[in-house]
């Protein structure tokens, strides 16, 4: 057994191992060239004024307030609704509905909208909540659009976890004679708070980094408006601010700055994700 | 063995199917009230499956169907308008693997009396002990009530959930394996458990031990594919067992 390998084949799994490694080299290279390049030629351009001022005409000055503020009130108004909607769907997916035949299509239906580009949703959003429905373009017709968006992901982040809620806690909770609401409510929910935590921060990443969809449902001003009149009236989210700048007026500054506070955003929120879900992982553990 | 005034539990002709697969047939027992019965037989024989139609845990599997009745206290239990909460509280169980709930160890025994209504809070206090004291667990963890019943050992947890049991006030107490997941010591805590237990409680127990129904059981019933071979006392089932099979498989032949 303590034969050599042939040269032939030690050459092989060099010049493997030398591929395996340039193709990872490149790829982080790319990855921090990428972030790099944002944020040296954005950071500059941030200002506290940059942050907290709407921009003017009258003083050829920009600002990014209304558009942070749009994009909180979006991820607000979409997670509102894409929560009880998803954790409720899941639930009876997962525990009630007795037609597997109904459940697998349904969950295949719900793989598929996951994977439709983004821009067919704001087609759609647009025609039906903007048109239809008669919102016009509006942060709230957005915010609804993203709902439809998201609702895949919550759901299915939600019934993955009911799946790791062990049989044995439910038997034990039916053995006692709790019902199947009290078993769910007591028992199952709680045992996927990280799973429900985890869907929520991974759409609000999504709602954040959204722009096709909002592009043609939400609109493009730069107004600062509270929560309910915001709602009500077009409004245009960082990233869609950021298109508009560097697109529309040039201004490229502008949208890298944009660009690596979106960036700084998603760090935060992927992180968060992650110690959330490990914290539950722990708490369950002990 | 003779339907008698003092069976609680009176199966009759009970047949059940999963699916095409019959896993029992044709089940015929009574339980005497205050003994412990124990179940035996090889894995797959259909004694869990028995057990767990006692209380109606089958209604949770799809594709069961059950022929036969079983009388509770002389009441069928599967006849329509049949409260199966209620049913379950006063047939308990005790599973094989322990499965406290991810809560504090108080939270786990008032879990039951909770959900059959109970909200005082002396009342609960009361019940928590009362019951943690019954299932000989109270001196271990009353200094610890607050914590997490997941941080106890495995027969402590174990013992809990005999606790958690006891906390709705049942009549019998169904155990699946109760021990098999335990080291020696806590399998003997248990088996003491159970004798004290019966003076109040019918006990059934499954187990895979004969030892263990041998030292602890009044009667025994062999189950062997789906059917009850023998039941009887325990001393004479296991010096004299009336069928070949039974005493094959007592005698470790096979099994």
């Amino acid at each position: 057994m303590n034969k050599k390998l042939s040269p032939g084949r030690r050459a092989y799994t060099a010049g493997m191992k030398a591929l395996m490694y340039a193709s990872t080299a490149a790829i982080g290279a790319l990855v921090l060239l990428l972030i790099g390049y944002v944020l040296y030629r954005g950071i500059p351009n941030i200002t506290w004024k940059f942050l907290t001022m709407a921009p003017s005409i009258l003083n050829d000055t920009i600002g990014i307030w209304p558009d942070i503020l749009n994009s909180i009130y979006v991820v607000i108004a979409t997670i509102i609704i894409v929560l009880p909607l998803g954790v409720c769907a899941a639930v009876y997916l997962s525990e009630y509905a007795s037609n597997k035949r109904l459940v697998s299509i349904i969950e295949y239906a719900a793989e598929t909208l996951s994977g439709i580009p983004s821009i067919i949703y704001g087609l759609v959003g647009m025609l039906f909540f903007c048109e239809f429905l008669k919102m016009q373009t509006t942060l709230m017709a957005g915010a609804l659009t993203l709902v439809i968006m998201n609702l895949p992901t919550v759901m299915r982040t939600t019934q993955e976890s009911l799946k790791t809620v062990p049989q044995s806690y439910r038997e034990g909770a039916f053995g006692l004679g709790a019902g199947k609401w009290r078993v769910i409510r007591t028992v199952v929910l709680p045992g996927c708070v990280d799973g429900v935590i985890t869907g929520c921060i991974l759409s609000v990443g999504r709602i954040l980094g959204e722009s096709a969809a909002l592009l043609f449902t939400a609109g493009i001003a730069h107004v600062v408006n509270g929560f309910f009149m915001g709602l009500k009236s077009s409004g245009a989210t960082l990233t869609v601010a950021l298109y508009i700048y560097a697109k529309e007026r040039g201004e490229f500054g502008v949208a890298f700055a944009i660009a690596a506070i979106l960036m700084l955003l998603t760090l935060i929120i992927n992180l968060s994700a992650e110690a959330v879900a490990r914290s539950f992982k722990n708490k369950r553990r002990i | 063995m003779e339907a008698n005034e003092k069976s609680i539990l009176s199966v009759k002709e009970l047949c059940l199917w999963y699916g095409n697969h019959q896993a029992l047939k044709n089940i015929n027992i009574d339980i005497p009230k205050n003994s412990i019965t124990a179940l035996i037989g090889p894995s797959g024989c259909g004694k869990s499956t028995f057990l767990k139609t006692l209380d109606r845990m089958n209604d949770l599997i799809p594709d069961v169907k059950i022929t036969g009745s079983v009388e509770y206290k002389g009441e069928d239990i599967f006849a329509p308008g049949v409260d199966v909460s209620e049913l379950r509280r006063q047939i308990g169980m005790v599973f094989q693997k322990p499965n406290p709930f991810p809560m504090s160890i108080y939270d786990n025994i008032a879990y039951g009396p909770r959900t059959h209504g109970i909200r005082n809070r002396a009342k609960l206090d009361d019940i928590v002990e009362k019951s943690l004291r019954g299932a000989a667990i109270w001196d271990e963890v009353k200094d610890r009530l607050r914590k997490n019943a997941l941080g106890l050992s495995g027969g402590q947890q174990q013992r809990l959930c005999i606790a958690r049991a006891l906390a709705v006030e049942p009549d019998v107490l169904l155990m699946d394996e109760p021990t098999s997941a335990l080291d020696p010591i806590s399998t003997s805590k248990i088996e003491e458990l159970a004798m004290q237990l019966k003076e109040q409680y019918t006990i059934v127990i499954v187990t895979h031990n004969m030892q263990q129904a041998v030292r602890i059981s009044d009667n025994t019933a062999f189950f062997l594919l789906g059917e009850l071979v023998e039941y009887g006392k325990t001393e004479e089932m296991f010096s004299q067992p009336t069928d070949k099979r039974t005493e094959d498989y007592i005698t470790g032949r096979f099994g």
